[in-house]
Formats: C-alpha cells, sequence, structure tokens
C-alpha cells in the first residue's frame, strides 16, 4: 500500500463519519482512521459539536417510545393517584396533555374519568343514559344475573370516582369487573352476539356489565383494531361508552391469551401488536416534538425539540434521520452501514431515512427552509410548463400588455383587447409599416426597438423564473437518476477488484464520491429556489458583509451576488460536474490509482464546498439575514423592490 | 369467524321463524346465510302510510362484529321510500350501520330502528346530495363513509341512534 492510499484512506475515513453522523468537528480528528469497516458504534448521532446547518435530533426506536409513554403513565399514576391503565386511557383522551390532564383532573375527576371512558355516568346525573335500558335487556338475557348486582356495580363506581376527590394520591383506583367470570354451572349463560351457550364459555366484561363471550370479544376487538385502527376501543354493547383499558385488551387478545376459534391466536397476535404500534402513533401524533419516520415499514420516531415550534422552521431546515437505512424487508436498524462489511445495502436498499421534520415537501431541501421550499414547488406544479409554453409560443401586445398566441395569418396583428394594430416581428406600431404584410424591414427601427425593450422587461420575470427553474430541474433529474449511477457504480467498483490489486474497502472511494454528488446536488437544487425568491436586499448586505467577495463582482446580477455570497461559486457546481463526470468515465486498468486519487481529492472538495454553503445559508437563517421578494410564512413582509 | 356468523343468523332466522317480527316487518327470503330481504312498512299515521318496502341486508362473514350491508331495494317495482336519509338508489345514511354499529344489534333492531326512522320524518324529500351520490356510489353502501353531522331528527335520538347528516363521501371516488 503506498502512502497515496494511507493519505485517501484518511480523508475517506474523515468524511465517510462525518457523513453519516455529523459529529466530526475537526478534520484533524483522525481516531478512527481504523475503523474503514464502520464497525465504530456511532449510534448516538448528537455527540460533539453539531454544525450551523444541523439540528439536534434523536431517534427512537418503537420500544423507546414505549418507554416515554409508560414514564408518562407513571407520572400521571403518581400526581392523580389512578390505576395505570386508567392513567393511560386518560392520556389518550387528553392528547398525551399531562399538564391539561392533572388540571381538570383535580378540577373535576368524575367527569374526566366519564370522558375518557373509564367510568360509567352516575345513573341519577343522567336519567335517560344511552346505555341503561341495553344492560337491563342484557340482564334479563343472562337470567340469573340480578338487577342487584348491577345496582352495586353502579354504587360501587359511584364511590370509586368520589374518592379520589378526597384522597386523591392514596386512593388507586382499580377496575376490577373485566376479570374473567367464574362459569358457575347453574348459571346458564348465552353470549348476546353469537348464541353461543357452551358451558365451558369464558365470559368477559367491563365495569358495565355488559357480558360476552372471549371469542365474540377477541374477534371484536381485532376487528376494531385492525380494521378500523382504533385505540380507544368501546364496549361492545349499543350505546355504552365504556373504553376497554390495556389489561382487559392484554386479556382477550394478549399473548397469553387462548382461543379456541381456529386461527384466532394467529388474528390475535397481529391485532395485539398493532394495538402497541397504534399507541405509540397517537402519542407520537400528539406530541409535536415527535414525528414518525415517514419512510415504509420503518417503526422509528425521530425527536426533535427545536423543530416542534413551528415559527422555528423559519430559522432552521430541521433534517433528521431516524437512524434505519433501507425498505421495507431489507430494511436495516444500522446506524453505522458506512458501507465497511461487505458494501451491501447501498443504492435504494441501504438508503438512510432522511427526511424534513417540519414539512412533507422533500427529504432533503437544504440550505432553504420549509415555507419557501413549499411555495417553490408550489409553484413549479403550478407555472413551469405553462411558462415555458408562453415564452416560446406568445408575445405581448406592446399596448396593452395582453399575452397573444399567433396561430396564422400574416404579421400585422390587431390586439384583440385594446385594437392595438403592430407587427408581430418588430412588434412596432403597424401604422409605420404601410403595405408590406408579409415582410418587416423596419426591425431596427426605434419604435420597434423600444416596443421590444417593454416587451422583454415584462418577460424579465418569466426568464427570471425559467432560468432559476430549468437549473432547479437539472439537479432534480440528475438526482432521479442517482439510482442508475449507484447500481452502475457498484459494478465498476467490482470490476475494479478484479482488475486491480484493490480490496473492496479500498474501492469504496467510488460510493462516496456518488453520495457526496448526491448530497451536493440536493443542495445546489435547493439553493437555485432560495434565489428565485430572495430579495435584492440582500445584496446590500452581502456588500457589507463580504466586502472581499464584493470586490470580485463582476456585475450587479442577483444569482452572481448570491453565488459569490453563499461561495456556491460556479465552483461547486462545476466541481459536482467534474466529479460526476469521473465516476461516469471509463475505467482503465492501469489509470486506477490516479483516479482513485483524483476522485478522493474531489470528493473532499466538494465535500467542503457544500458544508460552506450550508453553514453559511444556515447562519443567515439564524441572523435573519435573508430577505425574501415576497410574503414568506413566518418572515416579515418584503419591501417593495422593483424588478 | 365466518362460524360465529353462521351460528348467529341461524339463531336470528329461528327467532324470526318462531317468534315472527316485529309489526310491519315481514321476512320475505332468508335462503342463505348471505342475504336477507325484509318488508317494512310504517304503522299508523305517517308520511308513509300504506306503503311498503322492500330492505336488502348482506351479511359477510365478520358479521355481527362488523354491521350487515343494508339497503332498501329499488329493482323490481322497488322503490326506496322518499327520505331525507334515503338516496334514490336504496342507499340509508345510519350511524347504527356505520360507526354506531354494536354487535349486539340484529336485524330485527335494524329493522325497528329503520322503521322509527320513517315513522319520524316530517316532509318527504331525498337528501340533499342525493343526485351527486348517487352517480359516483359504490354498490355496497359500506364504502361510503357517511358524515353524521348530528342534526338528529329527534324520534331517533330516543332510539340513541343519530341519523342526520349532511354529505356523503364515498371512498370510491376518491
Amino acid at each position: 500500500m503506498s502512502s497515496d492510499y494511507d493519505y485517501s484512506d484518511d480523508d475517506g475515513d474523515y468524511y465517510d463519519e462525518d457523513m453519516i453522523d455529523g459529529t466530526q468537528d475537526d478534520y484533524s480528528d483522525d481516531d478512527n482512521m481504523m475503523d474503514f469497516g464502520g464497525d465504530e458504534d456511532i449510534k448516538v448521532p448528537q455527540k460533539g459539536k453539531r454544525k450551523s446547518y444541523e439540528v439536534d435530533y434523536e431517534s427512537l426506536s418503537q420500544s423507546a417510545v414505549e418507554k416515554l409513554i409508560a414514564e408518562d403513565v407513571e407520572y400521571i399514576y403518581s400526581v392523580c393517584g389512578v390505576d395505570e391503565s386508567i392513567a393511560s386511557l386518560l392520556l389518550r383522551h387528553s392528547k398525551w396533555n399531562k399538564e391539561r390532564l392533572v388540571e381538570k383532573y383535580m378540577d373535576n375527576p368524575t367527569s374526566l374519568l366519564v370522558a375518557a371512558g373509564v367510568t360509567l355516568p352516575e345513573p341519577t346525573s343522567s336519567p335517560t343514559q344511552r346505555s341503561a335500558p341495553t344492560s337491563n335487556n342484557s340482564s334479563s338475557r343472562r337470567t340469573t344475573r340480578g338487577a342487584s348486582r348491577l345496582l352495586t356495580t353502579f354504587g360501587g363506581s359511584g364511590s370509586k370516582t368520589k374518592s379520589p376527590i378526597t384522597s386523591p394520591t392514596l386512593t388507586h383506583y382499580t377496575p376490577r369487573s373485566f376479570k374473567p367470570k367464574s362459569s358457575d354451572p347453574s348459571d346458564k349463560f348465552v353470549c348476546p352476539i353469537c348464541f353461543d351457550d357452551a358451558p365451558s364459555l369464558r365470559t368477559l366484561s367491563l365495569d358495565c356489565e355488559h357480558t360476552f363471550c372471549s371469542n365474540c370479544w377477541a374477534a371484536y376487538l381485532a376487528s376494531k383494531i385492525r380494521d378500523e385502527s382504533e385505540h380507544a376501543v368501546k364496549c361492545m354493547a349499543e350505546g355504552c361508552s365504556l373504553v376497554c383499558p390495556d389489561p382487559f385488551i392484554r386479556t382477550v387478545i394478549g399473548p397469553s391469551a387462548t382461543s379456541t376459534e381456529p386461527g384466532q391466536e394467529q388474528e390475535n397476535a397481529k391485532a395485539w401488536s398493532h394495538f402497541q404500534e397504534l399507541l405509540v402513533r397517537h402519542y407520537v401524533a400528539s406530541n409535536k416534538r415527535l414525528k414518525f419516520c415517514p419512510y415504509p415499514g420503518c417503526t422509528n420516531t425521530v425527536s426533535c425539540p427545536s423543530a416542534a415550534d413551528k415559527s422555528s422552521l423559519t430559522t432552521i431546515v430541521p433534517t433528521v434521520s431516524c437512524g434505519a437505512r433501507g425498505i421495507g424487508d431489507q430494511m436495516t436498524q444500522s446506524q453505522s452501514a458506512s458501507g465497511g462489511s461487505g458494501g451491501g445495502g447501498w443504492g435504494l436498499a441501504g438508503k438512510e431515512h432522511r427526511f424534513c421534520f417540519g414539512c412533507h415537501v422533500e427529504a432533503d431541501h437544504r440550505p432553504v427552509v420549509c415555507p419557501v421550499a413549499r411555495m417553490w414547488l408550489k409553484k413549479c406544479r403550478d407555472d413551469s410548463e405553462t411558462a415555458n409554453w408562453i415564452k416560446s409560443n406568445t408575445k405581448e401586445c406592446s399596448h396593452c400588455q395582453s399575452t397573444i398566441e399567433k396561430n396564422g395569418g400574416c404579421n400585422h396583428m390587431t390586439c384583440k383587447k385594446c385594437k392595438h394594430e403592430f407587427c408581430w416581428v418588430c412588434m412596432g406600431p403597424w401604422s409605420e409599416h404601410g403595405t408590406a404584410w408579409y415582410s418587416c424591414n423596419r426591425y431596427d427601427e426605434k419604435a420597434g426597438v423600444d416596443a421590444r425593450d417593454a416587451q422583454s422587461r415584462s418577460r424579465a420575470s418569466l426568464e427570471r423564473y425559467l432560468h432559476y427553474y430549468n437549473r432547479w430541474a437539472n439537479h432534480e433529474q440528475s438526482a432521479k437518476l442517482s439510482l442508475d449511477l449507484y447500481a452502475k457504480t457498484e459494478k465498476k467498483m467490482e470490476d475494479m477488484q478484479i482488475t486491480s490489486s484493490l480490496t473492496w474497502i479500498e474501492v469504496q472511494f467510488m460510493k462516496k464520491a456518488v453520495e457526496e454528488v448526491e448530497r451536493c446536488r440536493m443542495t445546489l437544487k435547493w439553493t437555485y429556489a432560495m434565489a428565485y425568491y430572495l430579495a435584492k436586499g440582500n445584496e446590500k448586505d452581502l456588500f457589507e458583509d463580504n466586502q472581499r467577495y464584493a470586490l470580485l463582482l463582476p456585475s450587479h446580477s442577483l444569482i452572481i451576488h448570491l453565488r459569490l455570497h453563499l461561495r456556491i461559486p460556479s465552483d461547486l457546481e462545476k466541481a459536482v460536474e467534474d466529479l460526476s463526470e469521473l465516476l461516469e468515465g471509463p475505467i482503465e486498468p492501469e489509470n486506477i490509482p490516479g483516479l482513485r486519487q483524483k476522485v478522493t481529492d474531489k470528493t473532499v472538495y466538494v465535500q467542503k464546498r457544500n458544508e460552506i454553503v450550508l453553514e453559511d445559508t444556515a447562519k443567515g437563517f439564524m441572523e435573519g439575514r435573508w430577505k425574501w421578494n415576497v410574503v414568506v410564512e413566518g418572515f416579515d413582509e418584503p419591501e417593495k423592490v422593483e424588478y | 369467524m365466518a362460524s360465529i356468523a353462521a351460528r348467529r343468523l341461524a339463531k336470528e332466522l329461528k327467532e324470526i321463524q318462531t317468534e315472527g317480527c316485529p309489526v310491519g316487518i315481514n321476512l320475505v327470503k332468508a335462503d342463505n346465510f348471505e342475504l336477507w330481504w325484509f318488508t317494512i312498512e310504517v304503522m299508523g299515521e305517517s308520511q308513509y302510510k300504506g306503503e311498503v318496502y322492500t330492505l336488502q341486508f348482506r351479511f359477510d362473514g365478520q358479521y355481527p362484529i362488523s354491521s350487515p350491508a343494508v339497503q332498501f331495494v329499488v329493482t323490481e317495482g322497488r322503490q326506496a321510500p322518499i327520505h331525507p336519509h334515503v338516496y334514490s338508489n336504496g342507499h340509508i345514511c345510519a350511524s347504527i350501520l356505520g360507526n354506531e354499529w354494536s354487535p349486539v344489534l340484529s336485524v330485527t333492531a335494524v329493522c325497528v330502528t329503520l322503521q322509527s326512522m320513517l315513522a319520524s320524518c316530517k316532509k318527504k324529500e331525498r337528501p340533499i346530495d342525493n343526485d351527486r351520490y348517487v352517480r359516483n356510489a359504490p354498490d355496497n353502501p359500506k364504502k361510503t363513509q357517511f358524515h353524521y353531522d348530528g342534526k338528529c331528527c329527534p324520534a331517533l335520538i330516543a332510539y340513541s341512534i343519530m341519523t342526520d347528516m349532511g354529505s356523503a363521501i364515498t371512498d370510491d371516488t376518491v
């Protein structure tokens, strides 16, 4: 191994590390140099100093979220003095807002317990209560279960709900009635749903005493949970508002539940795990600091407190990653899939689960903030094709600026709207043309030039938009092709191993280059969207902030200012294209060492450039340096600037 | 699961055959456990006096955990009643057939509820979105996600159902 290789390996190591977890704050840090295989444990993404364009976030597995849930339940348990299963129901009812729950509970525990479906409303307070006739009805069907039993239950729930008022922290309210009922042989029970009356029938009910057989409960819970994704399942009886607490659901469809129905146990297992997922989803959906990973089949959650508040989206771009890679069955939870071990699992299968915490428009739209990215995409959807067509097929009336399509006839145009007569070729007034119907020899006459100038000004905004759009779309297109590039590169890496003495680990530089190219394209792409909306006012700031760059300014055109300021110097653009070319080009065995050096150098170069761009724009957002030429959600109104 | 449905329907059918249907309701056919027909007539003074309608029940293997598909029959010379909750294709917007279905409800209970829904009607008219709905309606009314907006007829509250609706969204068209 030559010293060249050693050098490039080090490079490879540090930018690899950096790309994966952003822990690198100093390029001289080479502690992990020996861990090129990627086995280094880098599970905590936020250790060390983060870059200004990165946000603090934490990836949570489903079980980690379940732990958070348990903590909240524990908290309510200790504060309100209710049983854990009830605490869970109350939390779900209150959308996991602990403070509000405690407040409401202290204010009126009974009404909260009733609203959450924990206890029945007191019969005295609501005589027309809907479940009353049903329970009478079912009790009559239950032959031997008398009204006295019903009465005790109502009385019991009444006293139970009252007790927390007197000593809220001491009395732990416990639901007791969903314990399986003993099957007394004299107690001839007929399930009102399936009409099964087998003496061995296991029967269950909630506090409301609406009793059904366990098979019906299981089928009902499974159907509610799996078909309707309901996490607060109400009692089966018509109009009954009691919600099944978790231990009840566990009893019926949990892992230990048995069933006499064939196939029901598998159904139960699926429903039970789906129920766990529903709880997590509900918790995550109710919590602004948390978001579910949007990748198909992924169950991870990302916690990003700094982006919880919508107003923060004007200053940061919360690009996060749940840490998993791949899609569906090929998904891996490994956070250190840096391609060392065998190199498998990249391309689509190895794609990192990266997404924007603030919006759904695109996984990574750095450097531009969510509202601007959203606006741009909307504009592109609405405008791009139409704008292209207008640009190539129409002209504007030099008098009233109506857009006119010429679809035949001579050059003598009469505007339908203002009746202005003009020449399609020179855009000058027709009155100066006399009888030259089919040819215009007045193209350079003053009137024609003036009219065209006016026209070009009105077209400028369209041109301007297309300028940015085309560049944006170019990178978009390239990014779409990156999957192809991944596949091709992988093939090349294999070839390289055969034709040269390089090992699999040593040819990883190709993969890193491809990844970096993709990353830079993303940045470049969104920089164009940003540039389109940036107000001219920024120019002034640029001069002051960046004299050094300002001195270099060759013209006053906005894009050049922006580029210089962002130091995108067509430089990043060019470097990225160069690197792409290197990667796409044919590989001669004898040139491999040279190629490796070049690719590695370029990769490092574009990576640094890219970081500078991201750093600088991010700082700009933090400092409120960027002003827009349109109204952007969350930002101040733009000053009127004429374009 | 299907066994529950069969057992339950067999039991319901037996009850109907031995004890008879409630007044104004008659079994037309129940040859299998998939499709039953009933005639329904509103007794006493009402907008629908002397009119007989046919109700169709379709059951899947999930019955009674999930609701049956219930609608009025509008073929073979039969008509759907003109009612603010009944579309001209026979589909019915009633919450007990949707999100307020309970497995303890039975076929006769549904018949009685619908009978009272007709009886309580003050004015014969079609739902406001009838034409739009019927144009795009799925074959099975259960595929429609009715929106029960809570403007209840007082008589229906007594039967603890909320049947009023504003608009119906068919998920076939989405």
